[in-house]
């Protein structure tokens, strides 16, 4: 690893003050950032800890919940304030190592392609809040890697609103653990909503075919065929027609798991 | 350099360390505790797992000064006042749960957590667990075993 400083501030303003520095870098559970640091492939000037100023708690309401961006995925699944659906997207995301240091702020500013997280937010249409504002998650994931928080701006808590039935289906990289695919269904008072993991080479998207199909008859039988693979990811694991194909299974496993 | 203060194996310890000093750093080379081993460079093999604040960490993974001010427990810990073998350790002993055994530290104490969780785990409820730990010489079944053994006396 490049050196570099460390500071652990007492609160988050405190936190945005310092990640004005040149070349700052927010550390959360540092499930990300620290393999990143020992590969050598960033090189900030000091990490600014959130650990000692970000919310870690997990509340139910108005039937969905409010997370802490510093909640870890550990704490998330093992709460009985989540609603179901959501524990179990906590308790699939990598090993309870991971799981035991990994925060839910992290894992949305990283926006990795093919993490979990992403997919229960977009397809719940959660909220995003940070130091400065409150992001509509369809506004928040632009690509991979990409999403819509400025520079130095930290993500302080998540909003999942309550939703009648709501599943994720994950087909586990055996050896990273993160999602070769994952589908999110999730139906509520803004309709049904499909959001795809680890698919697309433009990162978490929502499925628009399906969404349209599942509007007028939550079932199984109304998820449209394989959407098609141009753009889809393609690697050593699986081509893109391949991940194409288990979009759709994945989306009926799903509807059917959701219930 | 942060200067840190924690509680390792309850015991008191402090340190001045740079912002970059990995946790198992802090443990193996400042504190000459070389039982957590190091077996990769990307976080996915375990053979760091120690626990912090009670709860199963990579310390490969995790900084020293994030750990400040927290109670870290190691292998060094597992073992009775006397020096005998843990209950954990016992079992893996007992079991054949290592072969090379330099996974075993990360193992026992990935075991060790999941057992204060769930004093009962299912066959596949410890496979589960396990998912961060890699061994390239057992085969997984005498730890699974192990585990077992030492659920059932109690651990
Ligand atoms: C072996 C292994 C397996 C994994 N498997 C999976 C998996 O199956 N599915 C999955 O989804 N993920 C997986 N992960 C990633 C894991 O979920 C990480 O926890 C997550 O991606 C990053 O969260 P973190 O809190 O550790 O963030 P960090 O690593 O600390 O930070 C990641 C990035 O986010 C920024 N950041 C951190 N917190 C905030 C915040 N509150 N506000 C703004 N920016 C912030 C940092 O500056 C950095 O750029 C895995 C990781 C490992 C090591
Ligand atoms: S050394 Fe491999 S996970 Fe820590
Ligand atoms: S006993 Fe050799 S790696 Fe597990």
């Amino acid at each position: 690893m490049y050196s570099f400083d460390y500071v652990k501030p007492g609160s988050i303003d405190e936190a945005v003050a310092a990640l004005q520095a040149e070349d700052a870098q927010a550390l959360g559970g540092g499930q990300t950032l620290i393999p990143t640091l020992r590969q050598r492939l960033a090189q900030p000037s000091v990490l600014v800890d959130l650990g000692g100023c970000l919310d870690a708690g997990v509340a139910s309401q108005d039937g969905g919940c409010r997370i802490g961006g510093g909640a870890t995925h550990a704490s998330v699944a093992a709460s009985a304030d989540a609603p179901k659906w959501l524990r179990a997207v906590a308790d699939g995301i990598g090993d309870p190592q991971v799981r035991n240091r990994g925060t839910i702020g992290g894992s949305l500013a990283n926006n990795d392609p093919a993490s979990d997280y992403p997919a229960a937010v977009l397809g719940s249409g959660a909220e995003i809040s940070t130091n400065a504002r409150t992001i509509a998650a369809d506004d928040y994931f632009q690509g991979m890697f990409e999403t819509a928080l400025n520079e130095g701006e930290i993500i302080t808590g998540v909003t999942f609103p309550k939703l009648e039935a709501a599943n994720y289906q994950k087909f586990d990289q055996p050896a990273s653990r993160f999602a070769l695919v994952g589908v999110f269904v999730g139906k509520g008072a803004g309709g049904v909503r499909v959001a795809v993991t680890g698919a697309s080479e433009s990162g978490v998207h929502r499925w628009a075919d399906a969404e349209a199909a599942l509007a007028g008859n939550f079932s199984t039988d109304a998820v449209p065929g394989a959407p098609s693979a141009d753009g889809v990811i393609s690697d050593l694991h699986g081509s893109a027609e391949y991940r194409a194909h288990l979009v759709a299974v994945l989306t009926r496993r799903a509807v059917a798991a959701a219930g | 350099m942060p200067s840190i203060s924690m509680t390792v194996n309850g015991k008191s310890v402090s340190g001045e360390v740079e912002g970059r000093t990995l946790l198992v750093q802090f443990l193996r080379e400042d504190l000459g505790l070389t039982g957590t081993h190091v077996g990769c460079d990307t976080s996915q093999c375990g053979a760091c797992v120690v626990h912090v604040n009670g709860e199963s960490v990579k310390a490969c993974t995790m900084l020293a000064a994030s750990a400040d001010g927290a109670e870290v427990a190691t292998i060094e810990g597992m073992a009775n006042a006397d020096g005998s073998l843990g209950v954990i350790q016992q079992a893996f002993q007992d079991h054949h749960g290592l072969q090379c055994g330099f996974c075993t530290p990360g193992m026992v104490m990935s075991a060790a957590d999941l057992l204060q969780k769930n004093k009962n785990p299912s066959e596949g409820e410890i496979r589960e667990w396990l998912e961060g730990n890699i061994c390239r010489c057992t085969g997984y079944h005498n730890i699974v075993k192990a585990i077992q053994a030492a659920a059932a006396a109690g651990a």
